[in-house]
């Protein structure tokens, strides 16, 4: 019985005076999906950003291969890769140089992979236009192109399919499970269905405080 | 076992109730000590051969001066402490400084014109100490506006406790810069709050001044902390049977 | 459906822990840092006009003085250094408000806190480009006002020495501030407030400087000991930058 993925245990969080995690504690070992669902407030973006360490919960653990992630948060953060709600993109840059400048702070990159991603996620034609032209789909789509990039075990996804068509949500499964069968994990928080097969995917319900 | 002893130091129903028991046992004396010190500074000690019954603001001005860059060092320490170790009680103790210190900062600013008025003839002088003490001034003004420009209690805390260690660090040279540039431009009088050289009986007055500003300070302190706490707390259970309603 | 071993994975070296130059490995610090520079240069050159507006705002500054006090250089020049520097002091401020600002609201700031990589070392770079974009372009202003103000055109290398040595270490302090007010709105005079009286030292000896240099004075001393402020901002302002900004992502 390995510790390998990522372990939450009895986590408390408050956001000023709400108690938004009320003891959270989730095991996700490698190869599985976690699906952080509840409505709107339940606290699905504060669990994702405090599984990333970005919030320092009250109380409670976080364990990355067994280990507590604050022993080591510079490594911890080197093996994950996080998206929030809007994709972190400069208006003036391209779509190309975004996703150099942002992959590029973990992972070296040559032009021929970032093209390739790009390929992948259908924005080959518009991938030179500055990013304040692009639609939300289309930056959502380059926040996936930074994903198959970043070649990290840990995924933490916030609202994946935002905005996104129906061919741009099957991608989304596809990279996840793809990223599954890697041996990685993924935590995903949404309030829809992620698109990927049932088998591979457990459920957190968050409920409103 | 010391390590409980740090934890319940951490622990706000526990430090609100020290707070209240060890609050006379700070106020009483810093009053007495204070009313002794302000007779002997004003009645007992003889005047200055150089500056007559004037250098008498001395017991004032010193002692405030004094604390408010020891209220800003404990303030940074408390910011510090509860930065590093995250203890929300060390905040509060920050937060509750911060106010005293300014008061102690204007004091010292106000009763170092008025010293300045009948021996020199004007009420502003840029003398090095002077000069400091209006820029400590200004630090104490960014802090409170820091935390007060920040809605949410942890971010506030955790904000200005790096504004605080900043600041300390400063301090020293900040100082070191600005007596260096005092001492660029020598006016050929020197127009400087020199202290007087100080006999036993006008020394005495001024040490238990100082003493008496301290326990007056740290009386303060434990009073506002313990409003802050209330404040901060207000919606915790144990808070309805500390105020006995 | 049986778990892959995936050797990509296991063996993606973490970041810094690796000297090959082969794409899909791991990003050194340096790397990092120098990506973080560059984006920056960039963003600032696709928006030119925003560049110009310290430098205006320094000229425009060092022009109400001749008309507040008297157009006699003579009487000028007592206060050149003054005022020179009490004008590059508030262009300087000015920019600092959007050192941080467009990549907190963004989300990048975020990534650079999730990067693996040290903050400090980004921050670094934030501030180098930050001062490559306001600071020296000023420390070359500067002569200009010197000399509209009547300084004598010797005084030119002592001057540019200390603006360009002084705005380095005014860049690092502001960083400070500018880290400290993320998410404040209006935070303008609030930055100033913070960030004027950590800034004295450096006003002190700068001015000092270049009040030596108008009057053909040695400046070495006032310059070294600038020198020694910006040495110690660089050692100590990204780190305090980099603990300001993971609070302000809390």
């Amino acid at each position: 019985m390995s510790h390998e993925g990522l372990e939450a245990e009895n986590l408390q969080l408050w956001r000023g005076e709400r108690h938004v995690l009320r003891g959270v504690g989730f095991a996700v070992p490698r190869g599985a999906c976690l699906h952080v669902a509840g409505a709107n407030g339940s606290g699905k973006t504060s669990l994702l950003r405090t599984a990333c360490g970005l919030l320092y919960p009250e109380s409670g653990r976080l364990l990355w291969n067994g280990r507590d992630v604050r022993e080591d948060l510079p490594a911890f953060h080197a093996s994950l890769i996080y998206i929030g709600h809007e994709p972190p993109l400069k208006a003036d840059l391209s779509a190309l140089e975004n996703l150099r400048y942002w992959v590029g702070m973990r992972r070296r990159t040559d032009r021929a992979a970032l093209e390739s991603a790009l390929q992948r996620v259908g924005a080959a034609a518009w991938r030179e236009r500055p990013a304040r032209t692009l639609s939300a789909g289309q930056k959502r789509r380059v926040a996936l192109a930074a994903l198959s990039l970043a070649l990290v075990p840990l995924w933490l996804l916030d609202e994946p399919t935002t905005n996104l068509d129906g061919e741009g949500q099957r991608l989304v499964g596809t990279l996840i499970e793809e990223q599954l069968a890697r041996g990685g994990l993924v935590l995903a928080a949404t309030h829809h269905e992620l698109p990927v097969a049932a088998g591979r995917v457990r459920r957190l319900e968050l409920q409103l405080a | 076992m010391s390590w409980t002893w740090f934890h319940r130091l951490g622990s706000p129903p526990y430090i609100y109730r020290l707070a209240q028991r060890l609050t006379p046992w700070f106020a009483w004396p810093a009053g007495a000590l204070i009313i002794a010190a302000l007779y002997g500074g004003l009645v007992l000690a003889p005047p200055d051969y150089l500056q007559g019954d004037g250098f008498r603001i001395i017991y004032m001005h010193a002692p405030s001066a004094w604390m408010s860059l020891m209220v800003y060092t404990t303030m940074a320490v408390a910011a510090a402490v509860g930065l590093i170790w995250r203890i929300k009680v060390a905040h509060a103790v920050a937060a509750s400084c911060a106010p005293v210190g300014a008061s102690f900062t204007l004091a010292a600013l106000v009763t170092g014109s008025l010293w300045g008025e009948p021996m020199w003839g004007t009420w502003w002088e840029w003398d090095p100490r002077l000069t400091s003490e209006l820029i400590l001034f200004f630090l104490y003004l960014g802090y409170m506006g820091l935390r007060g420009a920040i809605e949410d209690t942890q971010r506030a805390d955790r904000t200005s406790a790096v504004l605080a260690v900043v600041g300390v660090v400063n301090v020293p040279i900040i100082h070191y810069s600005v007596s260096w540039w005092n001492s660029l431009h020598q006016a050929p009088s020197v127009m400087r709050l020199g202290k007087p050289a100080l006999s036993t009986t006008m020394l005495a007055p001024l040490l238990m001044m100082l003493l008496g500003f301290t326990l007056f300070f740290v009386a303060v302190l434990l009073v506002r902390l313990r409003g802050e706490i209330l404040n901060r707390e207000r919606s915790a259970s144990w808070i309805r049977e500390a105020l006995g309603t | 459906m049986p778990e892959l071993p995936n050797p990509e994975l296991a063996a993606a070296p973490t970041a810094g822990m690796n000297g090959a130059r082969a794409a899909g490995e791991g990003a050194t610090v340096l790397e990092a840092a120098r990506l973080v520079l560059q984006r920056d240069l960039t963003l600032a050159f696709r928006r030119r006009g925003q560049l110009v507006q310290p430098l205006a705002f320094f000229a425009i500054v060092t022009t109400l003085f001749p008309l507040a006090i008297s157009p006699e250089l003579a009487r000028l020049r007592e206060v050149a250094a003054g005022v020179l520097w009490v004008a590059a002091l508030l262009a300087s401020l000015l920019a600092l408000e959007f050192l941080f600002r467009d990549d907190a609201h963004d989300g990048t700031l975020e990534q650079y806190a999730l990067s693996g990589q040290p903050l400090t070392g980004l921050m670094f770079a934030k501030t180098a480009a930050h001062w490559l974009l306001t600071g020296l372009p000023l420390a070359l202003m500067a002569p200009l006002a010197a000399l509209s103000l009547g300084a004598p055109s010797a005084s030119i290398p002592g001057i540019v020495a200390s603006v360009a040595i002084g705005t380095i270490a005014l860049s690092l302090i502001g960083s400070i501030g500018a880290a400290l007010t993320l998410g404040i709105r209006r935070s303008g005079v609030l930055l100033a407030l913070l960030t004027l009286p950590l800034s004295l030292p450096v006003l002190i000896f700068g001015a000092r400087a270049s009040e030596l240099a108008i009057h053909g004075a040695p400046y070495v001393a006032p310059l070294e000991l600038l020198a020694a402020l910006a040495v110690l901002g660089v050692t100590l302002a990204p780190l305090a930058a980099a603990a300001a900004v993971r609070v302000s992502l809390e």
